[in-house]
């Protein structure tokens, strides 16, 4: 019972077979290898999946991976410029110690790029709220808050 | 020459992989041929296994095999190990049921592995765990510690659910005490049982090489060596030499990686059964059943005072919940790691700890960031805040008046603090939460209709347990040391390999930071090596902030034999005495001339020895070392909470949060406040949102991220925080250890604060706007 | 889990000739039901994506207020400009659904089909008197939720859209579970003029319903002090760990202040 899944991941078109119940992320993290996008939780509560999809953030635990059939998926690994340079999110994360274990780090990083596109210049308090979708254990958020909003200053409103 | 390193804020060098997603959790481990297994779970409490019947399942599509713990008792596989052997006050051992890997005739908690479904995908082998059949006999479920006792008995060795009943302190003195005492303040409460919800879920992959009869277990674990020798020596019955553990990056710990669980013993067993990789990683919900739980006592104290307000006396009487199984730690953490702490900052002359630990029908019990110490700070701040109130006294002077001024100070609860400076993390905390103005700020949050409080707590914690003797004569099974080495290759950079192991702590480069700045070589020309028993010569992980206190000295002990020998081998070179050679900051130098070798030179020549001393000298440049501390170190610090509490709806928001900390000398304080600003995020959780609930069947019904909350940036201020700096006696570092801290100091303060703002003794934890709005109302 | 048959009808008439077979189940946004799936909580032998029918997807000035196509995720309604002219309050209520990952998925249909007992859109539909267009009929929000995770339609019936009239002012006022993001209690408050009121709130019972004592006293006057001091009586509310039946009813009060108050603003 499987089923061909199209799409673009990081500006490359992508297919496979897959079973139907395959997840978004099962389809990026085993068939694609493309572990960076991580599972936390099983109630779509944590974020560490995040990925774009179209320009928005979403869970990718939460969807089936034919849902995003025909999409353009950004993930962790499609952010950093081609030769490796950080993306100016990325760097605030590393410049503000906005990561510790990791493990969260790269659906608060799809998350906040997501984010920033609206808010070019956010305050402390839409920050917070815009990571309601986003657990982190190690860091007290206080310095992802502030690599959030270094970050977005930095991006000036374009991925 | 390189500036200093150590105090710097130098930017973290594992930063870049897990920031473009290319790092490796363990569940990032694809191997080849691989094969994924599910746990069959207990649904029940307590209940009699009659039956399992694996034949559906195994007929399954794509499944390899279904293993219970019938087949690992015909296999010889042995129970998990407890780590730490705690006498009972009658002299007797702590009870020590067996506990294994997977159930044996009976289940004793919500979530109990019964069996293993082993298939070709993961959702092959979640479709056939469904298939395994369990017939139970369902028994009455102990949840409740204050009947525990006299309830049914879970295991057959400890008739009355009792580990064991042990005690600290000279009892007659204390009553003596307070029967003089002026005033007696008590407090009776629940230090709330935790889920410790590291954001990446355990996991663990297996595979056997026939080809060398060995064994690589990929697992998220923060103790490596301390897994293998506990499931090769105690479980499996393997030599270690055939067995490699390694934990490649690990997304958070906080206690519930140290231990040694059943899943990782089975996947390892059944990879050679089947000659192939197996994997398992835990779902949330399998994480909340089978992750050790933290804290969970249920405690009464006492603490006597004068007619000034000096305290004589503290009585603390506690049961512990260890859960259904001794979990590999869990005897230590309600005795050695909660009763020693109980003297606090305070020169209280006279404590006596008694602590009943009780075997419940709930998933095991063990270390969670703080481990003991939170629970006892929560007994002495709270006792300490309520004293104060009671007695119409400042909190500020009554803590003063009661610090421990003169180090080193022997406490009466075994621990002998080396340094330490309590006013002034006080006074520097007092400044920073600008608490001479809080007055005004409780009126103009009056104004909008919210109540404001301010909360105080100074905590000690003790990290490192140490030394491995005294540790031994205490109960534990294990030594406390830890290993370092240090390999400089024949160019002069250099690889760290170090027993500790970073799950979040930034070891790659604050140790690096110590190894360069001791060598005088740039941070660049060090890479620290961790979590891998085939590299790493041996370890005891990372728990108890322990890391750079005994894993950085080990390392600064091996930097001292290379330094050591490579001044032999520069005196050679230099054709001068050695005693004459002086190392300074990446060079070898004669003392009074100029003439010098550098680091680079030396290894150079240590690798390529044509001009070397080779009868007198090995060649290479290559030292390890381990160091067993001869104490431990004792951080300490004072909080300051400020909450707002909303009149009608009982929600609490914190609106500052100051935190001083002595951790004596800092490496990198950018780390440092990471760890407070983690630790801090974490106490807050515990004392106003986190909080386990198990019905009286034993279900849990905080089971999930839907009903157990753990904070979310908006629950959680932007914290002020500062360090004052009393260097540790014992270490060359001077460092003592951050980790804990603020999981420690912070319930009590923010506990603190909630009661001040609504004018209340207590209120329970979690201080959630239900709990809040019923102890108002009940105020009312 | 559970193995499913996957269909993607390109029309609203495939989608509905596939929705006939007996456990079949829509997936609009899936944010409730793929979850559900994966817990393996719901097993629909078949799972029929209506992501692809761009006809559902839609915001409409009508006049009189706003229709709103079921598969319009929730961040869209938020951010149209037509719904934060009209009806802010619904705008607002849409912006703070489960989180904005949750909002860029879920769908106005897919949350009313679901009827979680503590959803957000409920109250705005009761609490608006919207209409819910079917591919049958229209259902009057006082007739669609019928018990916890139970409404009126039927076996294959397709939500297509809500028309939701535009109140003179209204609010809603949510009290949020802290884990889960759901409303303990959510309470929408709307005012038409001339007396008409309502008041429905979410999170408290079964599913959403109204509050009728308060709607009478705020049509006699449309201010906080009109149900300060209105007892709501526990009996039939919900009761679980983060909220008991009474600490909801003294919610239900604060809530509906709160959201006269916003309203007014």
């Amino acid at each position: 019972m499987t089923i061909k899944v199209s799409m673009k991941v990081n500006g490359k078109p992508v297919s496979a077979d897959v079973e139907a119940r395959t997840l978004l992320v099962t389809y990026i993290r085993e068939n694609l290898r493309l572990t960076g996008t991580h599972v936390g939780c099983d109630t779509a509560q944590c974020g560490a999946c995040t990925v774009l999809m179209n320009g928005r953030a979403i869970k990718s635990c939460s969807i089936v991976a034919m849902q995003a059939e025909g999409a353009d998926i950004m993930t962790i690994e499609g952010v950093a410029k081609p030769d490796g340079t950080l993306h100016p999110m990325q760097a605030a994360f590393k410049e503000n110690h906005g990561l510790q274990c990791g493990f969260c780090t790269p659906g608060m990083v799809m998350n906040a790029l997501d984010f920033a596109q609206s808010h070019p210049s956010p305050t402390e308090q839409e920050v917070r709220e815009a990571l309601e979708g986003n657990l982190c254990r190690c860091t007290g958020y206080h310095n992802i808050v502030k690599s959030i909003m270094a970050g977005a200053r930095a991006m000036g409103g374009k991925i | 020459m390189n500036a200093p390193l150590i105090g710097a804020r130098v930017q973290r060098k594992e930063d870049y992989r897990f920031l473009t997603g290319t790092g490796q959790y363990t569940d990032d481990v694809a191997l080849p041929n691989q094969s994924h297994a599910v746990f069959v779970r207990s649904p029940h409490a307590h209940a009699k296994i009659r039956k399992i019947s694996s034949e559906e399942a195994r007929k399954s599509p794509g499944v390899l095999a279904v293993y219970t713990g019938e087949d690992l008792a015909a296999a010889k596989v042995g129970g998990l190990p407890c780590g730490w052997l705690i006498t009972d006050v009658n002299g007797k051992p702590m009870k020590e049921p067996p506990y294994p890997p997977l159930a044996q005739g009976k289940v004793r908690h919500v979530g109990e592995r019964i069996a293993v479904v082993v298939a070709e995908t993961l959702e092959q082998a979640r479709d056939a765990a469904e298939k395994v059949k369990v017939d139970y006999e369902e028994l009455p479920a102990v949840i409740d510690l204050t009947k525990a006792k006299t309830s049914t008995p879970i295991h057959d060795i400890a008739g009355d659910n009792t580990c064991y009943v042990w005690a600290l302190g000279d009892k007659a003195a204390v009553d003596a005490a307070f029967a003089n005492a002026t005033h007696v303040t008590k407090l009776d409460f629940w230090n709330n049982r935790l889920v410790p919800n590291a954001i990446e879920p355990r996991s663990a992959n297996a595979m056997y090489s026939r080809a060398d009869d060995g064994y690589t277990l990929y697992v998220a674990s923060q103790n490596p060596h301390v897994e293998r020798l506990l499931m090769t020596a105690f479980v499996l019955g393997l030599p270690e030499s055939k067995v490699r553990v390694v934990s490649p990056d690990v997304g958070g710990g906080f206690g519930s990686k140290i231990y040694l669980y059943g899943e990782d013993v089975v996947v390892t067993w059944a990879a050679k059964q089947l000659n192939r990789p197996v994997k398992w990683t835990a779902e949330r919900s399998e994480s909340y059943v089978s992750d050790a739980h933290g804290r969970d006592h249920l405690t009464s104290a006492e603490l006597a005072l004068d007619k000034d307000g000096k305290f004589l006396a503290m009585r603390v009487r506690t049961t512990a919940n260890l859960g259904a199984y001794l979990s590999t730690f869990a005897s230590c953490i309600p005795t050695i790691l909660y009763a020693t702490l109980l003297a606090g900052q305070y020169t209280t002359p006279h404590i006596y700890c008694e602590v009943t630990a009780v075997f419940t029908n709930t998933t095991p019990v063990d270390a969670y960031r703080g481990a003991g110490r939170p629970e006892a700070t929560y007994v002495v701040e709270r006792l300490v805040e309520t004293a104060a109130r009671e007695m119409k006294m400042s909190p500020v002077e009554i803590r003063k008046q009661n610090f421990i001024r003169e180090f080193p100070y022997q406490t009466p609860v075994a621990l002998c603090y080396d340094t330490g400076n309590y006013q002034a993390t006080l006074d520097a905390a007092l400044k920073l939460a600008d608490v001479q103005n809080f007055s005004n700020r409780k009126e103009e949050s009056a104004k909008r209709g919210k109540l404001r409080g301010i909360g105080y707590a100074c905590y000690i914690e003790a990290c490192g347990i140490a030394p491995s003797n005294v540790a031994g004569s205490l109960g534990a099974r294990a030594g406390l040391f830890e290993a370092g080495e240090i390999r400089v290759h024949p160019t002069g950079t250099v690889t760290v390999f170090t027993g500790s192991h970073s799950h979040g702590q930034g070891h790659e480069t604050s140790f690096a930071q110590v190894v360069a700045d001791r060598l005088g070589l740039p941070i660049e020309a060090v890479e620290v090596v961790h979590g891998d028993t085939s590299k790493i010569l041996f370890g005891m992980g990372t728990y108890g902030s322990r890391s750079i206190a005994v894993g950085g000295t080990a390392i600064v002990k091996a930097l001292d034999k290379i330094v050591a020998k490579g001044k032999k081998i520069a005196a050679h070179l230099l054709e001068a005495s050695e005693s004459d050679i002086e190392y300074d900051r990446g060079q070898f130098k004669v003392a009074g001339t100029d003439r010098k070798k550098t680091f680079g030179e030396v290894a150079f020549a240590a690798y390529v020895p044509h001009n070397y001393p080779l009868d007198k000298l090995e060649p290479g440049l290559n030292e390890n070392a381990f160091y067993d501390p001869t104490n431990f170190t004792f951080p300490a610090g004072s909080y300051v909470c400020e909450v707002e509490v909303d009149k009608e709806t009982g929600a609490t928001q914190i609106v500052g949060f100051t935190a001083v900390d002595d951790f004596g000398k800092v490496i990198n304080p950018m780390i440092v406040e990471g760890q407070v600003h983690g630790g801090l995020a974490q106490g807050i959780g515990q004392a106003l949102t986190e909080g386990c609930r198990y019905e009286d069947s034993g279900q849990l019904v905080t089971g999930s991220f839907m009903d157990y909350c753990i904070p979310r940036s908006a629950d959680i201020p932007l914290f002020n925080i500062d360090t004052r700096e009393t260097p540790c006696t014992h270490n060359p570092l001077g460092v003592k250890g951050c980790g804990e801290a603020g999981a420690i100091g912070a319930p009590a303060a923010v506990i603190n604060a909630i009661t001040d703002a609504l004018g209340v003794k207590d209120v329970p934890m979690p201080a959630t706007a239900q709990t809040v709005w019923r102890s108002m109302k009940k105020a009312a | 889990m559970h193995a499913f048959e996957y269909h993607r009808p390109s029309s609203t008439k495939d989608a509905l000739a596939l929705g006939q077979k007996e456990e079949a189940r829509y997936l609009a946004g899936g944010q409730s039901l793929v979850q559900a799936m994966k817990l393996r909580l719901s097993s629909p032998t078949d799972l029929i994506d209506l992501g692809s029918l761009k006809e559902l997807s839609f915001v409409k000035a009508t006049g009189s207020g706003v229709e709103i196509g079921a598969m319009t995720r929730h961040a869209d309604v938020a951010d149209s400009k037509d719904v934060q002219k009209t009806i802010p309050a619904l705008a607002a209520l849409a912006g703070i659904i489960g989180d904005r990952q949750v909002r860029h998925m879920g769908t106005l249909g897919g949350s009313l089909a679901n009827s979680d007992p503590a959803a957000d859109y409920p109250a705005a539909v009761l609490g608006l008197g919207a209409t819910i267009t079917t591919n049958k009929r229209k259902i009057e929000a006082d007739k669609f939720f019928k018990s916890l995770y139970e409404t009126a339609l039927e076996p294959g019936e397709l939500i297509t859209s809500v028309a939701f009239p535009a109140p003179k002012r209204a609010a809603y006022m949510k009290f949020k579970n802290p884990a889960s993001r759901f409303a303990i209690v959510g309470v929408f408050v709307a005012d038409f003029g001339g007396g008409k009121v309502r008041v429905a709130v979410t999170g408290a019972g079964p599913c959403a319903f109204r509050q009728a004592d308060m709607e009478k006293t705020l049509a006699a006057k449309f201010a906080p002090e009109s149900v300060a001091n209105i007892k709501v009586k526990p009996d039939g509310l919900n009761n679980d760990l983060h909220a008991s039946p009474e600490y909801r009813a003294h919610l239900i009060t604060v809530m509906a202040k709160r959201a006269v108050e916003a309203a007014l603003k």
